[in-house]
């Protein structure tokens, strides 16, 4: 019960263990704490970051698509009108051709009538000949009436 | 367990007596051998066995921490390092609250406090008898010492010197740190201009020296409370224990109730010694903040 040095030892001890405390125990304790505390904080800031970037992504990719979608009807629209006018182009076309052919056609029946009248004038004339020598009994003299046959040929 | 050679006073006197060194009358150094040689020594004695379980315990207690900030890991914290960080949440926590200056001893301070007062506390669990009984052995085989002047006291709260000892330290603590922040002429001032002021000049120096009373008393009382109340509380703890161990020596009956007795009252003094480490604590705290506190102009 007496009061004696050991106050004084006490006091000292007690001020070692203190600053003891305060330079090797307390700051590495405390800075660990303190770093995992940001690390937590860190890593769920990141996660609601990540969360708010997948939204936007979605969004993003669904504007997108709506855009591809767009984009398909119109090509698929544009692809019809210029199908529908290569069918009338081709229509025009087989039209043009099939009246060329049938032109030619037309020509070159007109040029075999042309060639049977002259065929046919021809026969006629001879037919006409031999016929008039029959009647007149006899020969014509070919070279002297070539003339005026000729002239009879053309009137047919 | 009471020595059948010991009267219930003699048995009480020898539990409270520390194992003083110190100078004999005749000027000879040496462990006092009864309470008036201790008395004799004065001053100039130290309490062996204060001095050495409160430096073992304490050592203990830097130990380990030491050890668990030593291999703090961010990622994965173990079983020892969790529980020093849940102490050092505590601690943080109660700083945080009670201390609005900027100040990194104070925390430190509070965990030190809290731990050591706590861990000298614990020694007031084990039965009385055992350490000085082990000590009172090992001194008369081994040295051949007289068994019944062999004093050896282990918890270092129950003794005065120990508890004013921490409580002197942060005395000065908060005192260094009011002339710091305050200056001298703030902490001059907060003794002597309140709580009686006046503005007519000749009515304030009538209140100076009653304002100087009134705050000097209570200065002192701050580490004189803080330190009287840990030794009161240990003191009297350790006397219940003491008294119950007494009844061992009664007879079977006595024996086996006070033997019931002790378990309650060791439940119980847990409390009682966390608590007393915590009070310490936050009135360190307190003391501290309040060094800390500017008055406000009037």
């Amino acid at each position: 019960m007496n009061i004696n040095l050991t106050l004084i030892g006490q006091s000292i001890t007690f001020a070692i263990f203190v600053w003891f405390c305060y330079a090797y125990v307390w700051p590495p304790l405390v800075h660990a704490l303190a770093e995992r505390q940001k690390k937590i904080a860190d890593g769920l800031a990141a996660a609601e970051r990540g969360l708010h970037e997948h939204e936007l992504a979605e969004k993003k990719a669904a504007e997108h698509l709506k855009d591809a979608k767009g984009q398909a009807s119109d090509i698929i629209a544009q692809a019809q009108k210029r199908a529908s006018e290569i069918v009338d182009e081709a229509k025009g076309d087989a039209r043009t051709e099939a009246d060329r052919i049938k032109a030619g056609a037309d020509a070159e029946i007109a040029q075999e009538i042309n060639r049977a009248r002259e065929q046919l004038r021809q026969e006629v004339v001879t037919l006409a000949i031999s016929g008039a020598e029959k009647v007149l009994k006899r020969e014509v003299d070919k070279e002297a009436h070539a003339n005026s046959l000729d002239e009879l040929a053309a009137q047919l | 367990m009471a020595d059948e050679a010991l009267t219930a006073g003699q048995y009480i006197k020898h539990h409270l007596q520390n194992m003083t060194y110190g100078q004999h009358a005749d000027g000879t150094w040496g462990l006092a051998h009864t309470v008036e040689e201790a008395k004799e020594m004065g001053f100039m004695s130290i309490n062996v066995d204060t001095m050495f379980w409160s430096i073992l315990l304490g050592v203990m207690f830097l130990w380990i921490f030491r050890r668990a900030a030593k291999n703090a890991s961010v990622e994965t914290p173990s079983g020892l390092q969790n529980f020093i960080e849940m102490v050092i949440e505590f601690i943080d926590g109660s700083v945080k609250g009670g201390f609005n200056g900027r100040n990194a001893i104070v925390a430190p301070m509070a965990l030190t406090i809290f731990v050591w007062v706590f861990l000298i506390n614990f020694m007031d669990l084990i039965p009385v008898d055992w350490l000085p009984g082990t000590m009172a052995w090992i001194s008369s085989t081994f040295f051949g010492a007289d068994p019944h002047h062999v004093y050896f006291k282990v918890v270092p709260s129950t003794d005065p010197n120990a508890t004013f000892g921490m409580a002197l330290a942060v005395f000065m603590m908060t005192m260094y740190y009011s002339v710091k922040i305050k200056g001298l002429k703030g902490f001059v001032g907060e003794l002597t201009l309140h709580p009686f002021s006046s503005s007519n000049k000749l009515l304030q120096l009538v209140f100076i020296p009653i304002n100087f009373m009134l705050e000097f008393v209570a200065l002192i009382a701050k580490p004189l409370s803080l330190s009287l109340r840990l030794y009161g509380n240990m003191f009297a703890g350790e006397m219940i224990f003491i008294l119950i161990a007494i009844m061992y020596g009664g007879g079977w009956a006595l024996g086996i109730f006070g033997g019931f007795l002790q378990l309650g009252w060791a439940i119980f003094h847990i409390l009682i010694i966390t608590l007393q480490a915590y009070i310490f604590m936050t009135l360190t705290i307190v003391y501290m903040d309040l060094a800390y506190q500017v008055p406000d102009e009037h």
